[in-house]
C-alpha cells in the first residue's frame, strides 16, 4: 500500500472536488482542488489546503471516471480546471490525468502562482495544458515576499514562459485593499502584461475575508484580521488603471 | 366538417375528424430567431395590470388573503354572472364569478370543506346550499368516507398516506382546450352525439351505461359552455376566425373548467404554438399588428394570473401560496425534427417582462438539447431574471408521449385531450421504513397502525433484516394506497365528474393511476446509514425505537455515489412494482411521481427521527431533492444522481428543486446564461427529468421575510411550482432558506 501511495504519478493528494465551477476558466468547469502549498499567502481562503499531510489519496483512475460523469456538462465550452493548493506540487500525477483527459478532447487548465522551476516535467504538463490561471501575487518583488512568503522570481519566469511557448493564459491578481492595489504597482502590472504574447483575459479577484474562519479553525492567527474586503469600487479602479494599459498598447 | 373561419388554413385530417395535433403540424410556423421582435406592453395592459396589481394589494391585506366568496351560487360552468376587472380596458373577458379575486363555492367535491373554509375567512355559507349539501345532494367526499376501510382511514390517520384527494377535487386533467377554437362547441358537440351511438350496443354493461351517462353530462356541459360564453357577449358554436377570438375561445374553454371543478391543479395545456397559427394568418391579412398581439397575449395571461380557488388554511399548509398550477407547457421539437417553438412562444414568456415576474401560470419549458440556440438562450435569461421558469425533458418525454402532450400540474406529462390521470397524492415512505423496523407501531404515536408483525429486536439494525421487513411493509402500503385511490376516484366520477373537462377529451382514453413517493431521499441515506455505517437502536420502556445512533460515515444520496444512489433506484422500482400487484379503479396504469412540492415539510413534522440521523419533524427534502446540507460535491453531482432515479419507473415525474446564487452562476449575464444552457443540456442528456431553476441570493430571501411589503412579486420555484415567496408560512419560509443554496467560493 505504502508503495502505491508512492506512485505519483498515479496517486494524488485531493482536498475536495466540486463538481459545477464556473469562475475558474471558461464554461461549467469540473474543479480538482489539490491538497497542499508552498506559500503562504496572507489572504488565502482555502487555508486548509496548505498542509502537504491533510486530504486523502485519490488514484488517477478514480478521477477520470469521475470527470467522465460529467462529461455532458463540461464537455461543451468547458472542462477541467486543477486547483489548489499549489497543484504544480503534484505535477506527475497531473502529466498521466491530462494525458487522460486530452485523449477525450476535454479541455484542461492548471490554476498556479507559477511559483515553481520549469523542470523536464512542467514542461510536459504544459504542453498538455490549453489555458493557465497564473496568478501573479504581486508585481514587485519585496511587497511580494512580504505578503505570500516568496518574492516573484520564479512566477514572472514562468509566465514568460508560457508567452514564449504560445499557452493562454489569464492573469489574475487578488486585490487586496492596501497591499496590492497601489497605482504605482498596478502601472508596473500592466506593463509587465503587455510585454506577454499570449495573455487572453486579466482577472481582478476582489479580497474576501470568508476563509477567516478556516485559520481560526486551524489554530493560526489571520494577518489580515483588521484589512476590509475589496469592494466592487475597488475593482473598478483598479480596472480601470489596467484598462489604460490595453489602450497604450 | 368546413367552416370559413377555417379560411387560409392547409388542410389535412384534422378536418374529417377531432385532431388538433394535425392542425398543427399542418400549419405553424417554426421560430429559431431571437427575441428582438417582441413588443414593451400597451397602455391599456399597463393600466389594467395596474388595477389588478391594486387588487392583490386588497387581497393581500383581507383577511387570510382571500379578498370576497360568493357564499350563496353553487359554481357551475354557467351559474354566475359576467365579471369584469374594467369591461372596457379587456382586450379577452371572462372571470371564474362575477368579480375579479371574488371566489366561488364548489361543494361537489366535499361540503365541509367548504363550511370550513367560509368560517376560516369569517364567512358564512349560505343556510340553502347547506341544507341542499347535507340532506339531499351527496358529495365525493361522503362517498369516500362511506366507503373506506379501517386500515385506509389507521394508514390516513397516522400520515403514511397523505394528501388524498377524498376532501378536494383531484384536479391534474388537461381538457384540449384548443378544441373550442378550432372547431367551435356545436361541432364538438356533434362529434360527442356520434360516440354515444358508438355506445348503442346489445351488450349493455355497466362500463357501457357509465360512459353513455358521462358523454351525455359532457355534451350539457359544451352547452353550458356556450351559454356561459353568452353570457359575455359571444357566440362561440362556430369555430374562432381569429387569433383574438382564438384566444377568447380557448380561454373560454378553461374558463368554464375552473368554474366547475377546485381541482388541485387545473393545468391548462400546450397552447402557444396552437395559437401562434391564428396570429401568422393574421399577421399575413394584415389585420394584426405585433403590439395587438402581445397585448392579446398579456390580457390572456392577466386572466390565468386572477385564478383563484377556495380553500382551507390546512390545505395551505400542503401546497402553500395559493397555488392553481395553471401549468403551461412551451416549446419542445416535433417527431419530424421541426422545433415547436414559434414567435408566439416567446409572447408568452415576454408577459413575465410586460407584467413582472408571477407564479402563475406555471410556465413550464419542455427542453430538448436540440431547441433552438436563441430560444434557449432566451429562457434561461428569464429564469436568472425572474426565477419564474422550470424545466422538463422533452427528449425524454416524447420517446412515450409523442409531441403533442402537457404537463399537468408540476411533473406530469399526459397526451393532450387522449390521456388523464388519477391523481394520488404521496405515500410516506421513511415512515414506511420506521414502521417496518417498529413492526408496524407508529413512531409517534407508539399505536398499532398496521397489522402487527414481529418489530427488530437487535441492539444494531442489520441491513438483510431491515430490507426484508421494509419490503414486507411496502408491500402492505401499497395495498392501501391502491385500495384507498380506487375508492377515491370511484367516488370522483360518480359525484364530482368533470363534464367539461372529459367533454374536451377522446372518447377512448389512456388512465394512469399516479402514485407518489415522500421521503426518498431520507429512506436513500436511512438504508445507506445501515448498510455502510453502525446503527444503534434507541428504544423507549415499551420497546418502541424512538432513535438512531449512527457510528461512522456512510455514503449519502446526492452525491453521484452508486452505493447508495442504486438503493434509491430499487427502493423507486420495488415500490412500483408493489403497486402493479393490484388491480387499479377502471385498470387505469400504475404510475409514480417523486414529488413533494411543498408538502416535505408537513410529511417531515409528522415523521420521527430516522436511521439516517434525521431529527423528528425535520423536513425531507422536497420532491427528489437530497435532504439539504448532505450533498458535498457541488450542484451537477446532486443532477447526475437524480438523474439516475428511472424516469420509465416513475412516468409520472422526478422532480428536482435547484437554487443557485447569480455569483456563482458565472461572472457576466452572458457567462451565466451560457452555463445555464450548458448545465441544462448536460442534465437532460443525464436524462433527467424535471428542474426548477431559481437563482437568487439567500440575503435577498431574508429580506424578503423580515420586509414582505418590498417584495410583492418576489416569485421562486419550489418543488414543481412557483410561488410568491411573501405567501409562503413561515416555516416554508424557512425551509427554503436553509435548503441548500449552491454556492462556492
Amino acid at each position: 500500500m505504502k508503495l502505491e501511495k508512492e506512485d505519483l504519478a498515479y496517486y494524488a493528494k485531493v482536498h475536495s472536488i466540486e463538481s459545477f465551477g464556473t469562475v475558474d476558466g471558461p464554461g461549467i468547469r469540473f474543479v480538482l482542488f489539490l491538497q497542499g502549498c508552498h506559500l503562504q499567502c496572507k489572504y488565502c481562503h482555502n487555508r486548509d489546503t496548505w498542509d502537504i499531510n491533510g486530504g486523502s489519496y485519490r488514484s488517477l483512475d478514480e478521477i477520470f471516471e469521475k470527470i467522465l460523469k460529467y462529461q455532458n456538462y463540461i464537455q461543451p465550452n468547458g472542462g477541467v480546471t486543477v486547483t489548489g493548493g499549489e497543484p504544480l506540487l503534484q505535477v506527475h500525477f497531473l502529466i498521466s490525468l491530462f494525458q487522460k483527459l486530452k485523449a477525450v478532447g476535454i479541455h484542461t487548465c492548471i490554476d498556479t502562482s507559477g511559483m515553481v522551476a520549469i523542470t523536464k516535467e512542467i514542461e510536459t504538463l504544459l504542453s498538455l495544458t490549453d489555458l493557465v490561471l497564473l496568478d501573479i501575487k504581486h508585481i514587485d518583488n519585496e511587497k511580494c515576499k512580504a505578503l505570500v512568503g516568496v518574492g516573484n522570481t520564479l512566477e514572472l519566469k514562468f509566465a514568460r514562459y508560457l508567452s514564449d511557448h504560445g499557452i493562454a493564459t489569464w492573469i489574475r491578481q487578488v486585490i487586496v485593499p492596501g497591499f496590492t492595489d497601489d497605482k504605482e504597482d498596478l502601472l508596473k502590472l500592466k506593463e509587465f502584461i503587455a510585454s506577454l504574447k499570449t495573455v487572453e483575459k486579466v482577472e481582478l479577484l476582489p479580497y474576501h475575508d470568508m476563509g477567516a474562519y478556516k485559520w481560526k479553525k486551524l489554530g493560526g492567527t489571520y494577518a489580515l484580521e483588521n484589512t476590509r474586503p475589496a469592494t466592487s469600487q475597488d475593482i473598478a479602479r483598479c480596472q480601470a488603471i489596467l484598462n489604460a494599459t490595453t489602450t497604450a498598447n | 366538417m368546413k367552416f370559413e373561419q377555417w379560411n387560409g388554413f392547409q388542410g389535412g385530417d384534422w378536418q374529417s375528424e377531432i385532431n388538433v395535433r394535425d392542425f398543427i403540424q399542418h400549419n405553424y410556423t417554426p421560430y429559431e430567431g431571437n427575441s428582438d421582435f417582441l413588443e414593451k406592453p400597451t397602455s391599456k395592459t399597463e393600466t389594467l395590470w395596474n388595477e389588478v396589481l391594486e387588487l392583490y394589494k386588497k387581497e393581500h391585506d383581507a383577511p387570510g388573503g382571500v379578498l370576497d366568496i360568493d357564499t350563496k351560487t353553487v359554481s357551475t360552468v354557467s351559474a354566475h354572472e359576467a365579471g369584469y376587472i374594467d369591461k372596457d380596458l379587456e382586450v379577452i373577458v371572462g372571470l371564474q364569478t362575477d368579480a375579479p379575486l371574488k371566489r366561488a363555492i364548489m361543494p361537489f367535491g366535499g361540503i365541509r370543506i367548504v363550511e370550513k373554509s367560509c368560517e376560516a375567512y369569517g364567512r358564512q355559507l349560505d343556510k340553502d346550499v347547506e341544507t341542499i349539501f347535507h340532506q339531499y345532494r351527496k358529495t365525493h367526499n361522503d362517498g369516500v368516507f362511506d366507503v373506506y376501510t379501517p386500515d385506509i382511514r389507521a394508514a390516513r390517520s397516522s400520515h403514511l398516506i397523505t394528501g388524498l384527494p377524498d376532501g378536494y377535487g383531484r384536479g391534474r386533467i388537461i381538457g384540449d382546450y384548443r378544441r373550442v377554437a378550432l372547431y367551435g362547441v356545436d361541432c364538438l358537440i356533434n362529434k360527442k352525439n356520434e360516440e354515444l351511438d358508438i355506445l348503442d350496443v346489445d351488450q349493455f354493461t355497466e362500463e357501457v351505461i357509465r360512459e353513455r351517462e358521462e358523454i351525455r353530462e359532457q355534451i350539457k356541459a359544451l352547452q353550458a359552455l356556450k351559454s356561459m360564453a353568452s353570457q359575455y357577449g359571444f357566440d362561440i358554436s362556430k369555430p374562432a376566425s381569429n387569433a383574438k377570438e382564438a384566444v377568447q375561445w380557448l380561454y373560454f374553454g378553461y374558463l368554464a373548467a375552473i368554474k366547475d371543478q377546485n381541482g388541485a391543479a387545473m393545468s391548462i395545456g400546450r397552447n402557444a404554438t396552437f395559437l401562434d397559427i391564428y396570429f401568422e394568418r393574421d399577421f399575413q391579412n394584415g389585420t394584426l399588428t405585433e403590439a395587438q398581439a402581445q397585448e392579446i397575449m398579456d390580457h390572456f395571461i392577466m386572466k390565468l394570473r386572477l385564478v383563484r380557488f377556495l380553500r382551507t388554511p390546512e390545505y395551505n399548509e400542503l401546497f402553500s401560496g395559493d397555488p392553481v398550477w395553471v401549468t403551461e407547457s412551451i416549446g419542445g421539437m416535433g417527431i419530424d425534427g421541426r422545433t415547436l417553438v414559434t414567435k408566439n412562444s416567446y409572447r408568452l414568456l415576454h408577459s413575465l417582462e410586460n407584467l413582472g415576474p408571477a407564479p402563475e401560470p406555471n410556465l413550464t419549458i419542455l427542453w430538448s438539447t436540440r431547441l433552438p440556440e436563441n430560444f434557449k438562450r432566451y429562457v434561461t435569461g428569464l429564469s436568472i431574471k425572474t426565477s419564474s421558469l422550470q424545466y422538463e425533458n422533452d427528449d425524454l418525454m416524447r420517446i412515450t408521449l409523442g409531441d403533442d402532450y402537457a404537463i399537468a400540474c408540476c411533473v406530469s406529462p399526459m397526451k393532450i385531450g387522449k390521456q388523464m390521470q388519477f391523481f394520488g397524492a404521496r405515500a410516506n415512505l421513511a415512515k414506511t421504513l420506521l414502521y417496518a423496523i417498529n413492526g408496524g407501531r407508529d413512531e409517534i404515536t407508539g399505536k398499532q397502525v398496521t397489522p402487527k408483525y414481529e418489530p427488530i429486536l437487535s441492539e444494531y439494525l442489520e441491513y438483510d433484516e431491515v430490507m426484508e421487513k421494509f419490503d414486507q411493509m411496502m408491500e402492505y402500503v401499497a395495498k392501501i394506497y391502491i385500495k384507498a385511490l380506487n375508492a377515491i376516484h370511484y367516488m370522483h366520477d360518480k359525484y364530482s365528474y368533470e363534464a367539461i373537462e372529459m367533454a374536451l377529451h377522446d372518447k377512448d382514453l389512456i388512465r394512469t393511476m399516479a402514485c407518489g413517493i415522500a421521503g426518498l431521499s431520507v429512506v436513500a441515506d436511512s438504508l445507506s446509514a445501515i448498510r455502510y455505517a453502525k446503527v444503534k437502536v434507541i428504544r423507549d420502556e415499551s420497546g418502541l425505537a424512538v432513535d438512531y445512533e449512527v457510528e461512522g460515515d456512510f455514503p449519502k444520496y446526492g452525491n453521484d455515489d452508486d452505493a447508495v444512489d442504486q438503493i434509491a433506484v430499487d427502493v423507486v422500482k420495488t415500490f412500483l412494482r408493489k403497486l402493479q400487484k393490484h388491480q387499479t379503479y377502471r385498470n387505469a396504469k400504475h404510475t409514480l411521481s417523486i414529488l413533494t412540492i411543498t408538502s416535505n415539510v408537513v410529511y417531515g413534522k409528522a415523521t420521527g427521527n430516522t436511521p439516517d440521523g434525521r431529527l423528528a419533524g425535520e423536513p425531507f427534502g422536497p420532491g427528489a431533492n437530497p435532504l439539504h446540507g448532505r450533498d458535498a460535491n457541488g450542484a451537477l453531482a446532486v443532477m447526475n444522481t437524480i438523474a439516475k432515479l428511472p424516469f420509465p419507473d416513475a412516468e409520472d415525474g422526478i422532480s428536482y428543486t435547484f437554487s443557485i446564487t447569480p455569483n456563482t452562476l458565472g461572472k457576466t449575464e452572458e457567462q451565466r446564461v451560457e452555463n445555464l444552457v450548458n448545465m441544462l443540456d448536460g442534465f437532460f442528456k443525464q436524462t433527467g427529468h424535471h428542474i426548477n431553476v431559481n437563482v437568487f441570493d439567500r440575503s435577498l430571501l431574508e429580506d424578503a421575510m423580515e420586509h414582505p411589503e418590498k417584495y410583492p412579486q418576489l416569485t421562486i420555484r419550489v418543488s414543481g411550482y412557483a410561488v410568491h415567496f411573501t405567501k409562503l408560512t413561515r416555516e416554508q419560509q424557512l425551509d427554503v432558506i436553509h435548503r441548500t443554496i449552491h454556492e462556492r467560493i
